[in-house]
């Protein structure tokens, strides 16, 4: 607690030490200040004297703090010299709240039976109240797409803020896309039958692909009808053509990525985002053209094939920068949920492989805004957006100084304890009282 | 007398020669060949070494009775001239499963069955010394068509299944006697490999680690009860003590088992023959050092089919130089003075074989080592010398007619003989047609050209320029050809017909289609010999071997060209992260010598120095991962409840690109654990990681040694179905370690009384920890499980040395300070499973703080590169000092590990294993740009870069190889996209379930 300055909020935050779970803040009162801080916008630039005001949820100032003066009466005034603020980062492509322990299968929820489910919907299994949710706040991570697993159509996901009492407050963006897994040029030997445990080529992949063109087709078809018996993931798919869904196609390859993009093409969809992205670099001009971004995969991962070079998940991100292509960060895989709180090292990673550390923020906080549509509110630090933002001690890229003393969704100052912290005071005070 | 009838009556007369003379005769009367066959005026290869120019070869009944220049005929000998032709022994094939049906993999079955399916034998199934392939031998003679035609006369022949897979039979490829006569030697060998058996589900050995210790635990165990200690019988043991004096055959299959297999063998005074794989010129002196002779097989690859550029993409650098390399494999054998003999294994069809031979031949193999290799060679392995594999009286008459050098693409082979038994391949008496001919047919001139090999010729005729459709048919001396007309409008055919008595003409009738004959004569205008004098220019000008793409070490992308040596290094002007009382330094110069840290200092200087400026850039010890699993070939051996007898020594895979990218990430040192599926697990292996060395160079000399144990989750089985195996709670760990603890100090203290024990290698390694010499690093998660592993052992008197993973040790933290136990744990992992629930990432920052020596570490190979800042979040949850936090992945590692003598701080006098990093090394934007071993640079950043290029280079030059390879109408095989299985502790090796 010694890092804050201001009195009312300590009163504030210890009010929220008693409860199991991490209450849910109370909607913003009281204009509150920020005054002093380097201010990361998210867009690329930074003020660094800056002043930061925000009210009903909404910034109202974010300029140069150096000349203006702030009338403490009116508001709580925030104090953070030498301290930095930023956007809340945003995690897409999550299976946060679906899942709280792997291993334990009665707790899992994000993944349905069966191969074609745009029906099926992440949002009514959120779990505002995830253990693993309330873990990502204290290293600024406040908002995520949360997305169902599994099969060649998932489901379909909606955004959420990591501050609320159930998925209906959660709700940022409901229903705001589609996922697919693109069909794979490989698939692993069946060892189990004997067979090499290499990777063959996929005999089958243009069967899969005409699978999927016929599921377009029929949708396409049934929408013309009477509609009088109801087919739900009909329904659902037709989103990707009214533009009310973005398609997210899970896809790494460099000749995968140029047939989902001709796919989604040839079947008119709206919008589209590719997810993965591996060799997405390859065809930046095509993707600009078509003006698709990329979810590039996590960035602390291993290169895709023994020769690669060492760090090329390290600079995918400056590869696609460099050509121009809109990129977001994404960290589904082994452990995803937990390993979500690193976002913020993911980007810091692609620093030190190329891109500035304006740029690798915007990958974690304005590009993801963008892709996921919700960029009027979300993903900077600009007048009329909501306040959805964080205060660290240092560079919050780096983690011996991502601190954060002070969070805030749509205004409201959240806490920024979780059962882990409590752990952690409590067997501490054990150790201490000891003594 | 008519060729066609002398081959059937020798087959007659042939008969006679097989009956067993003691056995009652209903079906005519009983008769004796004593005929001689005499072969004269060949050239015969008595062996590779003794070469007989114009000599004879006697044989009779099946056997050889002389060869030589001067032999005399006797009278009632069948001659046949061989002016011109030469005789070769026949080959054979010392590692082959002719004849023995495949075992049917066993299916079925609910959860893993732990125990053995049979009695009276060992208590492992997959250890069968007393299988005999003769009782499952059933003469294929289809099978043994291909390989006569393939050369072969004898052939080694073993049931392909299990770990032990008991004796071999030695047969002869004669289809006209019965097994009275071919079956040469029906206990001719024992075979061995690492893979279980296919038709029991017993699920120990799980991975080739517990293989070899099931090996060596036999072996010992064969001793103890040829000594007569057992009190039970056991039929296993009781063969493979009968075994012992036949040849071991080792089916190996690959250098890194070979040099396994060997290492087992030296255990026990057994040299065994080894079934190479065909890899072995990768790291020829390692192979040459085992002294084995090794059974090589020819499966060269075909080029992959790379026309895709896509999906060509995927394919290794590694997997391209296997395809240009492989042939040569054998060349470089022979000139190591590896011995060897060629085997049919792993091949589609003995009709590979030859051609595969010739083209190891064309890469530089003399022919001679060849012809060794297909005779001498595997007959003296097989004990056999005077039998087979020679030409020598006495010896079986198993041979070969061939039209020349049999080595040569040209050569025809005539016949194979096998105890005195004929095949003929090709007739060798008819006479050679092939040639261009010109003709008159009804006042219409003709060109003909007759081409290809005799038994399947060709014809292409001609007529005014315009090729006609034809057919040839050439057997027996008659030629039988067929055309179509001139007129193609309607298929209509004029057929000739010939007997051929002149090699320069051809003297018949033609039959027209309206059934018309007259006489036809066509003359050869041009010698066949002649046309082909210009191909044999062009062969003779590129007889300088084949070349291949040179290797590297280790033989795959990002290689070294010859292993890299220590250099001295002078790092000048360096922020130094001493981890000793002088704690980071800076401007400071780093001398490295002799591999070790020499000088720390200012203004330091050393005439023979390498310079390195390294102002602005920080200067470290190497990190250490205590809890790895890269560079290992098996994990976990989950058969039993306890593997303290196997070791992850023994399983090292120096070829992971795990150990180049971990450099890249600073490490320079890992302890390999064993997994976590069961209680008492593997011994590991600490190694530095070498890249380039051999598996064995990379462990650490005088290594400490530790052994896995595991709690939980994992051990009890819970997050995977199966309930067969005890324990099931953490009630039964504690009394599985009560049990095996009270076991090994009972076992000790016979062992050290002095009286005969039995030696079991799993009980020695308990001992070692009782006895302190033997470190447990033990993965954990609960408090509860934590606190009970610390009181079981503080009961036997020794402490702990390590919890790994440790995710709740906050919870115990003054416990473990209390015992001595050390921290190895994630930095914040956690929700995973129901154990790590608990699990805080300021787990780190309290044991530290209640004393407890911490370590962070990876468990994982991609975390493991950037363990850097892995411990820098022990700076952000629970505010560790920088200082402090880089210790928990050098010095306090190596302090767990008891290496901190040597490595884990930069110290005059400790080895020099060092990182300059580019920026503080903590920082999220650091990157290792050197990282040296001993003073060797590993990895150098600019040196990768460069690689990179050479790389795409290789990868260019190597793909246009195989797509002309494609294009000449060679065969191709699709691509493959090898991935590492990414271990942790719950993996477990599938290959040989």
């Amino acid at each position: 607690m010694k890092h804050i300055h201001i009195t009312l909020i300590v009163a504030l935050l210890s009010l929220y030490l008693g409860f199991a779970q991490q209450t849910p803040a109370p909607k913003q009162s009281k204009a509150i200040a920020i005054t002093g801080a380097t201010a990361h916008i998210g867009d690329g630039t930074v003020i660094t004297n800056s002043l930061i005001i925000f009210e009903d949820g909404k910034l109202t100032q974010v300029l140069d703090g150096t000349t203006v003066k702030v009338d403490g009466s009116k508001m709580d005034v925030i104090d953070a010299r030498g301290k930095h603020v930023y956007p809340g980062f945003i995690v897409p492509n999550s299976t946060l709240g679906l899942v709280e322990i792997g291993a334990v299968r009665a707790t899992n929820d994000d993944r349905e039976l069966g191969s074609w489910l745009p029906h099926v919907r992440s949002l009514i299994a959120y779990n505002a109240e995830s253990k693993i949710v309330e873990s990502m706040r204290p290293n600024g991570v406040l908002i995520g797409q949360i997305t169902p697993r599994g099969g060649r159509i998932a489901g379909t996901s909606s955004v959420v803020q990591f501050d609320a009492w159930n998925w209906e407050d959660a709700v940022i963006k409901e229903d705001d896309g589609i996922h697919m897994s693109w069909p794979s040029p490989f698939v692993r030997g069946r060892w189990w039958l004997g067979e090499d445990p290499a990777s063959k080529p996929n005999k089958n992949y243009d069967a899969q692909v005409n699978e999927i063109s016929d599921c377009f087709n029929a949708t396409k078809a049934y929408m013309q009808g009477d509609r009088s018996t109801v087919n739900l993931p009909y329904e659902a798919t037709n989103g990707l053509f009214d533009g009310s869904k973005t398609l997210y196609i899970n896809v790494g390859n460099e000749k995968g990525i140029i047939d989902a993009v001709n796919f989604a093409k040839s079947h008119n969809v709206k919008s589209m985002v590719i997810v993965g992205g591996y060799e997405a670099y390859k065809v930046a001009d095509m993707l600009n053209k078509n003006d698709i971004p990329v979810l590039l995969q996590r960035v602390h991962s291993r290169p895709g094939r023994t020769d690669d070079d060492y760090d090329m998940p390290f600079k995918l991100a400056k590869l696609l920068h460099n050509s121009g292509v809109t990129v977001a960060l994404e960290t589904s895989g082994q452990m995803e949920r937990m390993n979500s709180r690193n976002l913020p090292f993911y980007a810091g990673t692609t620093v030190a492989y190329g891109l500035t550390k304006e740029q690798a923020l915007q990958l974690i906080t304005l590009n993801p805004a963008k892709i996921l549509g919700i960029d009027d509110a979300y993903g900077s630090l600009e007048v009329g957006k909501s306040a959805t933002l964080f205060i660290s001690e240092g560079d919050a890229l780096d983690m011996r100084t991502n601190i954060i003393t002070h969070a805030f969704i749509d205004g409201r100052l959240i806490s920024l304890e979780t059962h882990q912290t409590k752990l952690w005071k409590r067997y501490s005070e054990k150790y201490e009282n000891q003594d | 007398m008519n060729r066609i009838k002398f081959a059937i009556a020798l087959c007659f007369c042939s008969f006679a020669l097989f009956a067993q003379d003691y056995f009652p005769k209903n079906d005519g009367v009983k008769t004796s060949n004593t005929n001689y066959h005499a072969f004269t005026n060949a050239k015969i290869y008595v062996t590779p070494t003794q070469v007989i120019e114009n000599g004879t070869l006697l044989i009779k009944d099946g056997k050889i009775i002389a060869s030589g220049k001067t032999v005399s005929i006797p009278k009632n000998s069948t001659v046949v001239d061989l002016d011109g032709k030469s005789i070769y022994p026949s080959f054979i094939d010392a590692y082959s499963t002719f004849g023995v049906k495949k075992p049917e993999r066993v299916r079925g079955g609910n959860g893993p069955q732990y125990g053995p399916s049979r009695t009276g034998y060992y208590w492992n199934d997959h250890v069968m010394p007393e299988n005999k392939a003769i009782e499952k031998f059933n003469f294929d003679s289809k099978s043994a068509k291909d390989l006569i035609k393939a050369g072969f006369g004898v052939v080694n022949t073993h049931i392909e299944n299990g770990i032990i897979r008991g004796t071999g039979t030695l047969v002869a490829l004669n289809s006209e006697a019965d097994n009275s006569m071919r079956i040469l030697n029906p206990n001719s060998g024992q075979y061995f490999s690492f893979s279980k058996s296919v038709t029991s589900r017993q699920s120990y050995p799980g991975s080739i680690m517990g293989s070899i210790a099931l090996l060596k635990q036999m072996h010992y165990d064969a001793d103890w009860y040829a000594k007569g200690n057992s009190k039970t019988r056991d039929l296993s043991l009781e063969a493979l003590n009968a075994n012992k004096n036949l040849v071991q055959i080792f089916g190996a299959g690959s250098r890194a088992n070979a040099l396994r297999a060997d290492k087992i063998g030296d255990l026990f005074g057994i040299q065994f023959v080894i079934l190479g794989g065909g890899d072995e010129y990768e790291r020829i002196k390692d192979v040459k050092a085992t002294n084995a002779t090794y059974l090589i097989p020819v499966n060269f690859q075909n080029a992959y089919d790379v026309e895709n550029a896509y999906l060509s993409r995927s394919l290794a650098l590694s997997d391209m130089r296997a395809w240009n390399q492989e042939p040569s494999n054998p060349k470089v054998l022979a000139e190591n003075g590896v011995r060897f003999a060629f085997t049919t294994h792993d091949l589609k069809s003995p009709k590979m074989f030859m051609s595969n031979v010739m083209k190891a031949i064309e890469y530089g193999l003399s022919k001679e080592k060849a012809l060794e290799a297909l005779t001498t060679i595997p007959a003296e392995v097989l004990g056999k010398s005077s039998e087979i594999g020679s030409l020598q009286k006495g010896a079986y008459a198993n041979f070969l007619i061939t039209s020349g050098d049999i080595f040569d693409k040209k050569t025809t082979l005539y016949e194979n003989w096998v105890q005195g038994q004929k095949t003929v391949l090709e007739d060798m008496n008819i006479t050679d047609i092939r040639g261009d001919y010109e003709f008159t047919l009804a006042g219409e001139a003709y060109k003909m050209t007759l081409k290809g090999s005799l038994s399947k010729l060709k014809s292409e005729i001609t007529s005014d320029n315009k090729t006609r459709g034809s057919k040839v048919a050439y057997a027996d001396d008659w030629v039988h050809i067929s055309m179509t007309t001139k007129d193609s409008t309607e298929q209509k055919f004029i057929r000739l017909v010939a007997n051929v008595t002149n090699p320069n003409a051809l003297n018949g009738k033609a039959v027209f289609p309206d059934g018309n004959e007259m006489t036809f004569y066509a003359s050869k205008t041009v010698k066949k010999d002649d046309k082909t004098s210009a191909d044999d220019k062009k062969e003779a000008t590129q007889k300088s071997a084949k070349e291949t793409v040179p290797i590297t070490y280790p033989n795959m992308a990002y290689g070294f060209d010859k292993l890299p040596q220590a250099e001295t290094l002078l790092f000048k002007n360096a922020t130094v992260w001493t981890n000793e009382d002088d704690g980071i330094m800076e401007n400071t110069d780093v001398l490295i010598k002799n591999g070790k840290i020499a000088k720390i200092g200012s203004n330091l200087s050393d005439g023979s120095a390498t310079v390195i400026d390294a102002t602005g850039k920080h200067l470290t010890a190497g990190v250490i991962d205590e809890h790895s699993h890269i560079a290992a070939a098996s994990i976990n051996e989950g058969g039993h409840n306890s593997s303290a007898e196997v070791s992850i020594e023994d399983v090292i895979d120096e070829e992971d690109i795990g150990i180049y990218r971990n450099l890249a990430g600073g490490v320079t040192s890992i302890q390999i654990l064993h997994g976590s599926a069961n209680p008492i697990g593997g011994r590991s292996a600490i190694i530095k990681l070498k890249w380039g060395e051999s598996a064995d160079n990379l462990i650490y000399n005088d290594s400490p040694k530790f052994i896995k144990f595991a709690l939980g989750e994992n051990v009890k089985q819970s997050n995977w179905s199966s309930f067969a195996r005890f324990p099931q709670s953490r009630m039964g760990v504690e009394q599985l370690y009560m049990d095996y603890f009270n076991r090994a100090k009972a076992y000790d203290e016979a062992k050290k009384s002095g009286k005969p024990y039995r030696k079991d290698i799993e009980m020695e390694v308990l001992a070692e920890i009782l006895n302190k010499e033997r470190f447990i690093s033990c993965h954990s998660y609960v408090q509860s499980e934590i606190n009970m592993l610390m009181k079981v052992a503080e009961k036997f008197d020794f402490r702990v040395n390590t919890f790994t993973h440790i995710l709740e040790g906050y919870k115990v933290a003054d416990k473990m300070a209390e015992h001595g136990v050390g921290g190895s744990t994630f930095s914040d992992w956690w929700a995973y499973k129901y154990e790590v629930n608990d699990a805080i990432p300021y787990n780190a920052a309290i044991m530290h703080n209640a004393g407890v020596t911490v370590a962070i570490n990876s468990d994982d190979s991609e975390m493991s590169r950037r363990l850097n800042q892995e411990a820098a979040k022990s700076v952000k949850y629970g505010g560790v000092s920088e200082e402090e936090a880089w210790k928990f992945v050098t010095l306090n590692p190596a302090k767990l590990l008891h290496i901190d003598d040597r490595v884990g701080s930069i110290k005059v006098g400790k080895d020099a294993d060092v990182v300059l990093w580019s920026d503080h090394p903590m920082s999220i934007y650091a990157k290792a740009e050197k990282t040296i071993i001993e003073g060797v640079t590993y990895f150098d950043i600019k040196r990768d870069e460069m690689l990179r290029a050479q790389i795409k280079k290789e990868k260019s030059e190597l793909i246009n190889q195989m797509m002309k390879a494609k294009n000449k109408g060679l065969k191709t095989q699709p691509i493959k996209k090898k991935e590492k299985e990414q271990m942790h502790c719950d993996y477990l090796d599938h290959q040989q379930h």
